[in-house]
């Protein structure tokens, strides 16, 4: 690792005069993405704002009609929450199949969004269940938010504080999951809002995305038989040692039709 | 950077400790606890799993000064060759190990399963197992120490 100095703000403002105070800061959350990365000098930030010590940054809201995830939650913490296990149990089994118990012991769901790895399972979630992501700025759309490899719609030093997941009608998760790191070698969330169904794919592509002809094909029948193969070409799709595109262009179908059945029940 | 202050095994000690320093580092070198080990030290084998305040952490990915505050456990806390942990000695019963280097992560990491979840069955052990590599065993002799274990330590 570099050297680098450590802030520990306790509220939101202090983050921001932390970050202000820095050279080149960085945003720590649960650190089970950074701090490797930083052991292999990928980073050199000349401060770490560590986000752990801020008032009201962690904890679970359940509304009416949606969940309030604050952004310092761990995975561990979703997964077992009866709110959200009760209300879109797809989300919790998605939080509680991210890597390992260890690591759903630290890392957050902020960070793993704002992180945004093309084989991480939150930005599923949000892409999929169509959410809100409250910012100290500002509410982005899901739809809006993740632009691209590792990239999101936020500005520089704009900090994640909560995200809110509107509650489905019925919703469903699979993975695929590389046996190695967990990390989705493609994964798949259906949800089903009213006449509104939304199907979002992750670890296939470099970023998130939603399929939209499976979408329409499920609007009109929420049924894993209206998925069919092919609905998303291999062409764009990522091609590595971990599996071809065209293998992870079978598994979309694949994972997309089971994921319904499991929404179904 | 300032003084941290933790309890490690019960012991509440204070030292200054660098921005870089791991709390993987801390233990063994700090404190002397050289039962945790670091194996990968890329996160990924869970050889050096501690506990913060009762939650199973990978020591290797946690820096010391986040641990301020706060009751670390490691395996010393557990037993000694004298008066071994039911855990250990289901281990040492199923021969639970091979070369025994992953050991202190997975007696750490089967102790905290059981403890939340007494009559954990063997799926569950495998799953609550996923972050602890062993290379040596296959982990059936691990998975039946952890049974026998979670038994002993129902009473």
């Amino acid at each position: 690792m570099y050297d680098f100095g450590v802030k520990t703000p306790k509220s939101v403002d202090e983050v921001k005069t932390a970050l202000g105070d820095s050279d080149d800061g960085q945003y720590l959350a649960g650190g089970q993405t950074l701090i490797p990365v930083l052991k292999q000098r990928l980073a050199m930030p000349s401060d770490l704002i560590s986000l752990a010590r801020v008032d009201g940054l962690s904890g679970i809201e359940a509304g009416g009609d949606s969940i309030t995830i604050k952004a310092m939650t761990t995975h561990a913490d979703v997964a077992a929450n009866a709110d959200i296990q009760s209300a879109i149990p797809a989300l919790a089994k998605l939080a509680g199949g991210i890597g390992d118990p260890h690591v759903r012991n630290r890392g957050t769901m902020g960070g793993s969004v704002a992180n945004n790895d093309p084989a991480a399972d939150y930005p599923a979630a949000v892409l999929g269940l169509g959410a809100t992501v409250v910012t100290t700025e500002r509410e982005i759309e899901a739809d809006n938010f993740f632009t691209g490899m590792f990239e999101t719609a936020l500005d520089e030093g704009e900090l994640i504080t909560e995200i809110r997941y509107p509650i489905p009608e019925a919703a469903g998760y699979i993975k695929f999951p590389n046996p190695a790191t967990r990390y989705a070698l493609v994964a798949v969330m259906a949800a089903k809002f009213g006449n509104t169904v939304r199907v979002a794919v992750t670890g296939a592509g470099p970023c998130v995305f939603r399929v939209p002809e499976m979408e329409q094909a499920l609007t009109g029948n929420f049924s894993p038989d209206s998925v069919k193969d092919g609905m998303v070409p291999a062409d764009d799709l990522n091609n590595d040692i971990h599996a071809s595109r065209d293998y992870r262009a079978h598994l979309i179908g694949v994972l997309a039709r089971r994921a319904v059945a499991e929404a179904n029940g | 950077m300032p003084a941290i202050t933790v309890r490690v095994n019960g012991l509440e000690v204070t030292k200054e400790v660098g921005a870089r320093t791991l709390l993987s580092t801390f233990i063994r070198e700090e404190m002397k606890l050289t039962g945790t080990h670091v194996g990968c030290d890329t996160s990924q084998c869970g050889a050096c799993v501690v506990t913060i305040n009762g939650k199973t952490v990978k020591s290797c990915a946690t820096f010391a000064w986040e641990a301020d505050g706060a009751d670390i456990g490691t395996i010393e806390g557990l037993g000694d060759a004298e008066n071994m942990h039911p855990m250990q000695e289901a281990f040492r019963e199923h021969h639970g190990l091979q070369c025994g280097f992953c050991t202190p992560g997975m007696v750490m990491t089967a102790v905290n399963l059981v403890e939340n979840n007494p009559d954990i069955d063997e799926d569950g052990i495998k799953h609550g197992l996923e972050g602890n590599i062993c290379r040596c065993t296959g982990y059936q002799n691990i998975i039946d120490a952890v049974k026998t274990g979670a038994k002993a330590m129902r009473g």
